[in-house]
């Protein structure tokens, strides 16, 4: 039970950053972009998200800063393939190729203005980033740590995740977001402000992702600067958008499923099943690529990618 | 009157509209100018972090050449690039979207390690004549799951090629922490450094991949310019409904065609390993296989343009190593500054094939 109980909450603070990346490459592939930038989104929002952590000491504001500016990132490929309608898998991994870069560079940058060589948050904000404390509620005995235990991330990322499913599936907008996705031209002719919506969404998608790459630097190393703190997590995002077939609530679980795949190796004695580690490293990917092709067999239209994820709109070719 | 002025309001200030094929000495223009301005770009980034743009361009093109040894690993890191460019050519030329070129990389590297690791006593030009040829099979095989699927169940290409990548990455590790462990190695997980029978031979200071990546350009320039099967290739990219109106077997050119692109990768991973690697590591591919995504499309498929491209992308990663020691700048820079050359490059794509047309003033006639 104790050890259920371990692997549980272990899942859930390894599956948070991909949760984050996830959710905001939904919104991205909802409105027709494949955005294969999350990892360098992610990266971005890393760098941005700890070094004005680091400079503030204000948790607010580290999260802020992560939002905005890889939303800012995700504008540069928001206007290379809506307005000047470049391809977007090109766009999208020199997205990742930048992003990883510019967040190691500034790294090294700050590492070598500061004085003894390493970079840690300061006091404050590693305060604010503890994990929560209810008074009742997180003392009762399974479900106080099962439920109300964890850093403050992991209560972010579920209500975003929330918040964007209802916005997709619950409202007008939302269902305008969808349209775009699926047939750009009907969506048009239909009166939807296609470059506009998809501006805006891009934006708060690659935001949303941002947070994530936060996750990854200002938590899993418990505050301490490394380089390439998104490390692959940005792939494993994009992967998870197909394994929750595209909804953000989904997501939630999905993303669960996955860190529970990240962190099993640990828990799982060899003498009771003798995979070796890399076998669950590869389970995303493998079980990711199976959805895929079942997604694609099953012919759902509920289920699958966008019609028109991939391709770019342009409207006098409509 | 009111009416027309209704009208004027709604034209948007500026809108985008198809134009005739810009002429090829036009188009090499605008793409000279991009790349200039993508130059001064960069300057500006390294001027905001305070060095002399000048100063550290001239670094990073002499860091390139400096000595024959410098110049040697451009070429280093020049002939996985370029090969692997190639390879997703023939796949993007069919609209295919082939993100998978790391993994394919991988899985040549993987098959031709085999060979290299447990047949090292075979004679050493039918060794390398073996991997080769494994390298080709492996790759092509990867290949060719991408295909079937889709050919067969419209299965998405470009996030399973993804997934793939991920799948061969972890097979490798699972080769080094499990069958393939160097015992050497003590408690170090590694796989052992190839004998000097399985490595690949040297000319002018260079494992011949050079040679070999040379023989490629001119095979796929001619394979995609001036065989049936090119055509093939370009026409289904173009259409699959007119493909197979002209009696083309679609699946059949698909699957061809992921199987040659996934095989020059292999070729690509099987010289890397053998090469330059002289083991197999999970860096095999090291992101290769996505530059050459980035490669192929800048050139436009051209494979002439590939090789030129591919040399200037590996001046830049060679150089900025130099960086490092000469500036105390970090080699990620070399990252940022091919990221902003790239945005420009791609913005300017659209000037290619599209203008922009302003509104008048006083409204439209």
């Amino acid at each position: 039970m104790d050890m259920f109980l371990n692997i549980f909450v272990a899942a859930v603070l390894a599956g948070t950053p991909l949760l984050f990346g996830t959710v905001g490459e939904i919104i991205n592939e909802k409105v027709g972009h494949l955005n294969l930038g999350v990892e360098g989104m992610m990266s971005i929002g890393a760098c941005a998200g700890f070094m004005v952590g680091y400079m503030t000491d204000n948790f607010v504001l580290a999260l802020i800063a992560s939002f905005v500016a890889a939303a800012l990132s995700s504008l540069i490929y928001a206007v290379l393939t809506v307005t000047f309608m470049a391809n977007q898998n090109v766009t999208g991994l020199t997205l990742t190729i930048f992003g990883v870069g510019l967040s190691n560079f500034v790294g090294i940058y700050m590492l070598s203005k500061s004085e003894n060589g390493t970079l840690k948050l300061p006091a404050n904000i590693t305060e604010q980033m503890r994990d929560i404390h209810i008074p009742v509620l997180s003392d009762l005995p399974v479900v106080g740590k099962l439920l109300f235990s964890y850093n403050p991330f992991v209560y972010i990322g579920i209500i975003i995740a929330v918040i964007v499913g209802f916005y997709l599936y619950r409202t007008r907008i939302g269902l305008n977001v969808r349209a775009i996705g699926e047939n750009p031209a009907a969506a048009d002719a239909g009166g939807i402000k296609v470059a506009k919506l998809k501006y805006i969404n891009l934006l708060i998608g690659g935001g949303i992702c941002g947070i994530g790459g936060a996750y990854c630097s200002m938590i899993i190393n418990g505050g301490v600067w490394i380089n390439n703190n998104v490390g692959g997590l940005g792939w494993i995002a994009v992967a998870l958008v197909i394994f929750a077939s595209w909804k953000p609530t989904h997501a939630i679980g999905g993303s669960f499923i996955f860190g529970a795949l990240r962190v099993l190796k640990y828990y799982i004695p060899k003498s009771v099943f003798p995979f070796p580690n890399a076998f669950y490293d590869m389970l995303p990917f493998l079980i990711t690529a199976i959805v895929l092709v079942i997604a694609s067999i099953r012919q759902s239209k509920e289920n699958n990618i966008p019609k028109s994820c991939g391709v770019n709109y342009f409207r006098e070719e409509r | 009157m009111s009416n027309q002025a209704v009208q004027s309001s709604k034209e948007p200030f500026a809108r985008i509209v198809k134009k005739a094929e810009m002429s090829g000495k036009n188009v090499i223009l605008l793409r000279l100018m991009a790349f200039i301005l993508a130059i001064i770009a960069g300057g500006i980034f390294i001027l905001f972090i305070g060095e002399n743009p000048f100063k550290v361009y001239a670094t990073i093109v002499a860091g390139a050449f400096r000595s024959a040894l410098a110049f040697q690993g451009t070429v280093k890191i020049m002939v996985p690039l370029l090969i692997t460019s190639l390879g997703v050519t023939l796949a993007f030329k069919m609209k295919f979207w082939n993100i998978g070129a790391e993994g394919q990389i991988i899985m040549g590297a993987i098959f031709a390690s085999y060979f290299a690791l447990f047949h090292d006593t075979l004679n050493h030009t039918l060794l390398i004549f073996i991997m080769f040829i494994a390298g080709i099979i492996g790759g092509g095989l990867w290949g060719l799951i991408p295909a079937f699927f889709k050919s067969k169940f419209d299965t998405n290409e470009t996030l399973f090629t993804l997934m793939l990548n991920y799948i061969a990455l972890h097979v490798v590790s699972y080769l080094r922490d499990g069958p393939w462990m160097d015992p050497a190695s003590q408690g170090y997980s590694k796989i052992a450094t190839f004998s000097k029978n399985a490595m690949l031979d040297r000319v002018f200071g260079v494992h011949i991949g050079w040679i070999v990546a040379i023989i490629l350009t001119i095979v796929v320039f001619i394979y995609l310019k001036y065989t049936k099967q090119g055509y093939e290739i370009s026409v289904v990219g173009e259409s699959h409904e007119t493909a197979r109106y002209a009696g083309m077997n679609v699946r059949r050119i698909t699957l061809r065609t992921m199987f040659l692109s996934g095989a020059i990768c292999g070729i690509a991973g099987m010289i890397q390993a053998t090469g330059s690697d002289k083991t197999l590591t999970t860096a095999v591919a090291g992101g290769v296989g996505f530059t050459a995504i980035i490669v192929a499309w800048l050139a436009q498929l051209n494979p002439f343009m590939i090789f030129v491209i591919s040399f200037l992308f590996s001046i830049l990663e060679k150089g900025s190593s130099v960086l490092q020691s000469s500036y105390g700048i970090s080699t990620d820079c070399a990252d940022v500054l091919q990221g902003i050359i790239l945005f420009f490059v791609l913005g300017c794509e659209l000037f290619v094939r599209y203008k922009f047309v302003f509104r008048k003033k006083g409204g439209s006639k």
